[in-house]
């Protein structure tokens, strides 16, 4: 079920005399089953536009398609769209809200009427997927931690059984540990299920050791769409924009400088590790 | 000169049922006792729920010890009296900058502090000017805060407090929520505060790279402080810290994997420099 953006405008106070565009002619071709990472600084349009993916925000002008269909067609069933795209916003767990955990991740598929047993079942597969063990189920989601919290979130969007799974820095606020067991959690999920999952983060290293491909937002316009070693080798432009590459790729640029002639398109510690031991001649 | 002193501090959570009965109880805060000293520039690590913020918001007795004393600059804070004085001493910065901020002009959003205090008014525009002169926001001062990136809403926060004439300044977790420029800014003011103004920083975070310049770090477990140094002392231990669930900076990590890998490299590299002089080395030597 590929999501294909085209020519899609979304402008805040258009009837006065300051429009801003917060979107300005966006062209994306989203295809199934691929890890997508979305980043640009604070304000460059990456919220607004993943919520134009299930039709939460309408853009003021151009076409979004999900499989083949417009969604801003008369008759189009967008209940069905937002069970399709699952969103996962930031900071999820302020949204939980139900006596157990349990329940929380119910009411997603309860409201899709689903009879109770389909239900139950998807809550079950749901939380399972996202690693909170059965011992957890009737307790108050509020007495888990933050780490935890934040996975039922996530298992509530699941729960609808979306083709593709947005989140909005999913990992904002959790220690280290927790981001990673996060992220490998949906690295997983997106492997087993072949789901498209679409990530929106602050944290190059993150996005760097976790996506195929990485789409640049900056004043509402696609900088760079492009695998993560093209988009971190205009490291210098991305900072301009208040963005960076990662940690490593700036190490291998020194080492470059300083004559070790490493390769300089590397983006994680392993590639880096590995790199460095064959330039150093040193046998894994 | 000691700022902020800690003696088997302790504080528990009692939980209670619906009717309420006491049902257990959470020792947040677990004997901790520590002494900080003015102009320090301290970090504190530790995994989500492991007792940080907690320990923070005695600092200006937003919460009291059920256990053991904490001074700040000298004065218990289970000294009522000394309530005002206390959080005068210690103003705290938080994670979301839109929480903290309530003016519609940043300038205005600077003075309450002081105004509230009973500043005299020449001496809080002199006080909003200093202020936002040191975080590096003085030009915005006639902006919106709504219009503002994270990164300076979080400065305009960080400003708010210094306003207060504080000799210490607590920030938790204050660039979760930003973007990389947003937190190089907000790291490179709080730097700034205490190298030039002596003002004693402590550093709440789940960002590594954010302390190698710290002179202390503290890393809390279960309410306790698990391992205590100086960033090059902890980063060294990366099992350790890994166990804690949390990580060392990526270019400490990387040094890690080549040493794994038979690389002669020393333990607990902080910067980009220092690994790629280190690593020159060992290509010459070897």
């Amino acid at each position: 079920m590929p999501i294909v953006l085209e020519h899609v405008n979304y402008i805040y106070g258009q009837d006065t005399s300051l429009p801003v565009y917060a979107l300005q002619d966006i062209n994306l071709v989203i295809p199934d089953g691929q890890f997508i990472g979305i980043i640009g600084h604070t304000g460059s349009g990456k919220s607004t536009l993943v919520q134009h993916l299930n039709g939460l925000i309408r853009a003021t002008s151009g076409r979004v398609l999900f499989n083949d269909q417009d969604i801003y067609a008369k008759d189009y069933n967008m209940r069905q769209l937002r069970s399709n795209v699952g969103l996962v916003f930031q900071y999820p767990e302020h949204q939980l809200f139900e006596t157990d955990v349990f329940t929380d991740v119910c009411f997603g598929p309860k409201n899709l009427g689903l009879d109770k047993q389909e239900v139950e079942l998807r809550a079950i597969d749901a939380l399972r997927k996202v690693g909170i063990s059965e011992e957890y189920f009737k307790q108050s989601p509020f007495e888990l931690s933050g780490g935890q919290k934040r996975r039922v979130a996530i298992a509530g969007v699941l729960a609808m059984k979306p083709q593709v799974l947005v989140l909005d820095e999913p990992t904002a606020g959790l220690d280290p540990r927790g981001r990673e067991e996060i992220l490998n959690q949906i690295a997983v999920l997106q492997k087993e299920t072949g789901m498209t999952v679409i990530l929106v983060s602050h944290s190059m290293e993150d996005v760097a050791a976790y996506v195929d491909r990485i789409i640049v937002m900056n004043h509402g316009k696609v900088m760079y769409d492009d695998v993560p070693a093209k988009v971190f080798s205009h490291y210098q432009e991305l900072e301009q924009v208040g963005l960076a590459a990662p940690q490593v790729t700036y190490i291998m640029h020194k080492l470059r400088e300083k004559g070790l002639f490493v390769r300089d398109d590397v983006t994680t510690i392993s590639e880096a590790a590995e790199e460095i031991a064959r330039c150093l001649e040193i046998s894994p | 000169m000691s700022i902020v002193k800690t003696e088997k501090l302790t504080y528990e959570y009692i939980r209670r049922d619906e009717d309420g009965n006491v049902e257990g109880s959470i020792l947040a805060v677990d004997d901790v006792s520590l002494d900080i000293q003015q102009g320090d520039f301290i970090a504190v690590l530790g995994h989500n729920g492991s007792g940080k913020s907690t320990l923070a918001k005695h600092i200006n007795a937003i919460l009291y010890p059920t256990g053991g004393t904490i001074w700040v600059d000298g004065r218990d804070t289970k000294d009522d009296k000394e309530l005002w004085n206390i959080r005068q001493t210690a103003g705290m910065v938080f994670q979301n900058p839109d929480n903290q901020i309530i003016g519609q002009v940043v300038e205005e959003d600077v003075g309450f502090g002081p105004e509230n205090m009973g500043v005299p008014t020449p001496e809080i525009w002199q006080r909003v000017e200093e202020s936002l002169k040191a975080v590096g926001m003085y030009e915005y001062r006639k902006h919106s805060p709504n219009k503002l990136s994270g990164g300076q809403k979080q400065r305009v926060s960080i400003a708010g407090v210094l306003a207060m004439h504080p000799k210490c300044i607590v920030l938790d977790e204050p660039t979760a929520m930003l973007d990389p420029s947003g937190r190089k800014e907000v790291i490179r003011a709080v730097r700034g505060l205490n190298d030039v103004e002596n003002m004693t920083v402590i550093l709440i975070t789940h960002y590594m790279e954010e302390i190698i310049h710290a002179d202390k770090v503290f890393v809390m477990d279960n309410g306790r402080i698990a391992m205590e140094g100086t960033p090059r002392e902890i980063f060294s231990q990366v099992e350790k810290l890994k166990e804690l669930r949390l990580d060392v900076p990526q270019v400490t990590l990387l040094a890690y994997e080549l040493q794994q890998r038979g690389v002669k490299l020393p333990d607990g590299i902080l910067t980009h420099d220092e690994f790629v002089e280190e690593l020159l080395k060992v290509r010459v030597g070897g």
